[in-house]
């Protein structure tokens, strides 16, 4: 079967989660992804190859757990981009490419003289997508980011949290997740206007900017109001502001560590968590309305902690499902991967075959086509592991000539 | 021409794929939004213009719905699904987040839809995907990121404190791959001719964004734990949150791992009159003029290297706590280390930088006669850019405009 994207090739520098998770994306609809690796540093940029998770005691930069997950089904070349003969071979694939994608800081492709006016020259309608913290343009281009970099100055990190406690942020790096959405998005966008006109673009994509617009309303709220959420009691971010609910939360539970989420949106809500609840607390009339109860949160959130923390997780969202009142256990990774039989039967962890490490399962993709479903089948690629491939079935080189320029030291 | 120009998408009012719609409304789709004759509920949902409650004032609403034209249709009336029918022979992307059985029982399902436009693409966005009866109960972003992995990663060292939701976000980022879906359909359709129904899972969505919480317990049956302000971790880690001196919090980052990073960072904190506050700056010296690279395994094990790596973060910890987090921001920045003021989304919007890139974007309201500033575009295309096309429509406000298109 074809897949979705099957057409496509990408000449990929893509690393870490930022750029990989969207190469990954594009991959598991069968989009050839050519990824480029340099064989004097052995492929370390990407810092993830050689870095823990590990399914054994071997370790080394075939075995990255995580490089394993965000990079599975490409093939991996090397090229050492130091040598002309290399640039040579680079320009050749570029020729044959849809797309040159990566995510290095601003300015590395233009030293090794493939900067998009060269990529332009080599294939006019080249699809350019380069993916940064703060982009190619702006006072702050040549700065340097991470994940949790990217996540603090665009206000991220700041809207997670509980007032008049430090920021919790996010427990991980949540804009290398969405800034390969976003990277995924512009690729294909600027695909699809090629598709249409035969015109290649570049798109400048910086993840600090992709994660301000996510915000939502807040920022009107600013323009517009000029009201800041940094202010006394702000931000609250269990609870929800836009529309308000009450009570809303993350409650104790019985148990170390356990946790249950409730939101009631209205009154209906309110009188059903009540039939279950059966507190004298319930009808106090400082609760009487939506209104009151939204006034009130603080006494409502610790009259419901005293209900919660008695049952467990699972007993109370139960009780709640079937009264149809917005509710989950807050569930560990094991419960969620392994327990939930939901995951599991929707197909969300494929089992991936990895030249080294054998079976391992991955993240799959949220969704599902008809027609020209995801697949998930090949680990990530051990350093230079598809070279002798991609040279001679894509390129036309003969196996004695790769061998050659291995030798050479050029791939 | 831009990237969706001369796509037809029609989205059926809900909060959880709004996000969807706005996405390709701004690349140039024209997406028609089919809202009940009562209006959508997030028409209603606060912020309000001028902090005013009342019709046409949500900030919410203006938000999530920009570019888009709206009809008010009645699925449940005869002539309502006629019109619709009608609108679908017409259309490239239906989006949807209906309970699952809805759209069948109105005989507006994908199989009848196909049949009135071959290559429909239908995406249908439900809590738990359509093969799961737990798509019908009722969920907000809270429960449904509670039940998929983000807050078990996020919160705080002291786990008597909730584990923290970011708001918005598991819609969001449910959002984000029903748009990569409808592209990635596109695209194939653009080669093949064929659409095809898409089924996407909100909490499936986010259970695959949580980073190493799922493949630490894939790859290794090993479980994080929640950690103040950065990466929840199998083991623990030390502290990347620094108070600074205007009360606001840094995130120091990466410590220096280079000679010419314990160099920079020397240098910086000789500048700020600091060195001589700071015991360990010695060996910030040593680090400077260390050859070659060095070993990061031997931390802990090799004396030198142990104590010119905790100089590192001590100086940076002494810098926060003596500037500003901005003045810590850009002098981190400036000696080549990655680190970041954490900024409250107001403070990220004024910053020089996303001013400089136009992220402030003007859009004419002309009813209230006024010019709004919205936040602007996640992408710069150089050829087909991001735009908001028009202000959030009025309930209704296209219906005679677009009955007028379909039956010209």
């Amino acid at each position: 079967m074809p897949g979705a994207l099957s057409s496509f090739r990408i000449c990929d520098f893509t690393g870490q989660l930022a750029g990989a998770g969207a190469t990954k994306w594009l991959a598991s609809f069968g989009a050839e992804i050519i990824r480029i690796e340099d064989p004097v540093r052995e492929g370390r940029w990407d810092i993830l190859r050689g870095t823990p998770p590990f399914i054994d005691d071997r370790r080394g930069i075939d075995l990255g757990g995580a490089f394993n997950n965000h990079n599975t089904d490409k093939l991996g070349i090397t090229l050492n981009l130091r040598d002309e003969k290399a640039k040579e071979i680079l320009a050749e694939l570029v020729r044959v490419s849809d797309v040159v994608s990566e995510n290095f800081a601003k300015g590395v492709l233009e030293r090794w003289g493939f900067g998009y006016e060269q990529l332009k020259a080599i294939k006019p309608d080249i699809v350019y997508v380069s993916n940064c913290g703060f982009g190619h343009v702006g006072p702050y281009s040549d700065f340097r980011t991470w994940g949790p970099i990217v996540q603090a100055v665009s206000g991220l990190t700041f809207s997670s949290g509980l007032p008049g406690l430090e920021p919790a942020g996010w427990g991980y790096s949540f804009m290398d997740h969405t800034g390969a959405y976003y990277m995924a998005m512009a690729i294909m966008l600027a695909l699809l206007h090629r598709q249409k006109t035969g015109e290649g673009q570049w798109v400048d994509l910086a993840c600090s900017e992709s994660a301000l617009t996510l915000h939502g309303p807040a920022l009107l709220d600013w323009t517009i109001n000029a009201n800041p959420m940094r202010r006394e009691g702000s931000p609250h971010s269990n609870r929800n502001q836009w529309p308000p609910m009450a009570p809303h939360g993350i409650y104790p539970t019985l148990g170390n560590d356990e946790w249950v989420a409730i939101a009631c949106r209205n009154e209906s809500d309110w009188d059903a968590l009540c039939s279950v609840i059966q507190r004298p607390w319930l009808t106090d009339k400082a609760f009487a309305t939506h209104e009151d109860r939204l006034n009130q949160q603080d006494a409502l959130d610790q009259h419901l902690s005293g209900w919660t923390k008695d049952q467990t997780k699972y007993e109370i969202e139960t009780a709640l499902q079937n009264v149809r009142v917005p509710v989950a256990a807050v569930l560990t990774p094991e419960e969620r991967i392994d327990r939930d039989p939901a995951t599991g039967s929707f197909g969300l962890w494929p089992t991936v075959q990895h030249r080294e490490m054998g079976e391992v399962r991955v993240d799959g993709q949220p969704v599902h086509f008809s027609k020209t479903d995801w697949e998930m089948t090949h680990g990530a690629p051990c350093l230079s592991e598809h070279t002798m491939d991609v040279l001679t079935r894509v390129l036309g080189y003969s196996e004695e000539e790769v061998t050659q320029l291995t030798a050479e030291g050029v791939i | 021409m831009t990237a969706l120009s001369g796509l037809r998408v029609v989205e059926l009012a809900n909060e959880r794929i709004a996000f969807t719609g706005k996405l390709m409304a701004d690349m140039g789709a024209d997406v028609i939004l089919v809202e009940p004759p009562g209006g959508d509920p997030s028409r209603s949902y606060p912020p309000f213009l001028d902090n005013k409650p009342g019709p046409d004032r949500s900030l919410y609403w203006w938000h999530y719905h920009t570019s888009k034209r709206a009809i008010a249709l009645d699925l449940d009336d005869l002539e309502g699904a006629k019109t619709f029918q009608k609108l679908m022979a017409t259309t490239d992307v239906l989006i949807e987040a209906e309970p699952r059985d809805r759209l069948s029982n109105l005989q507006l399902d994908y199989p009848t839809l196909s049949e009135i436009k071959r290559d429909l693409i239908h995406l249908a966005v439900t809590t738990h995907g359509r093969d799961d009866p737990r798509s019908d109960l009722p969920a907000t972003d809270l429960t449904i990121m509670a039940t998929s992995g983000p807050p078990w990663s996020c919160g705080y060292d002291d786990h008597s404190l909730p584990p923290i939701r970011g708001p918005l976000q598991g819609y969001q980022t449910a959002a984000h791959f029903a748009y990569m879906s409808a592209l990635t359909a596109l695209l194939y359709r653009g080669v093949s001719g064929e659409g095809q129904f898409i089924d996407v899972s909100m909490t499936a969505a986010s259970n695959v964004s949580t980073e190493a919480a799922t493949y630490s317990w894939l790859v290794a049956q090993k479980t994080v734990q929640r950690q103040t302000g950065r990466h929840a971790s199998v083991s623990p880690s030390g502290e990347t949150q620094q108070l600074c001196a205007d009360g606001r919090y840094a995130n120091t980052g990466v410590p220096p791992r280079f000679p010419h990073e314990f160099k920079a960072l020397y240098d910086w904190l000789k500048s700020l009159g600091l060195d001589q506050q700071l015991p360990e700056a010695v060996f910030l010296e040593m680090g400077a003029e260390w050859q070659g690279p060095f070993d990061l395994s031997l931390i802990g094990q090799d004396d030198a290297i142990t104590a010119i790596f905790g100089a590192g973060r001590a100086a940076l910890q002494l810098i926060a706590s003596s500037v500003s987090a901005q003045d810590f921001f850009l002098g981190c920045q400036q000696a080549g280390l990655a680190a970041g003021a954490v900024n409250s989304p107001e403070e990220a919007f004024e910053d020089e930088h996303f001013k400089a890139r136009g992220f402030h974007v003007p859009v004419r309201h002309e009813d209230i006669d006024r010019t709004i500033t919205y936040p602007g575009a996640p992408y710069r295309f150089e050829k087909t850019p991001w735009s908001i096309y028009r202000r959030a429509p009025k309930l209704g406000e296209h219906t005679a405009e677009v009955l007028a298109e379909l039956d010209p």
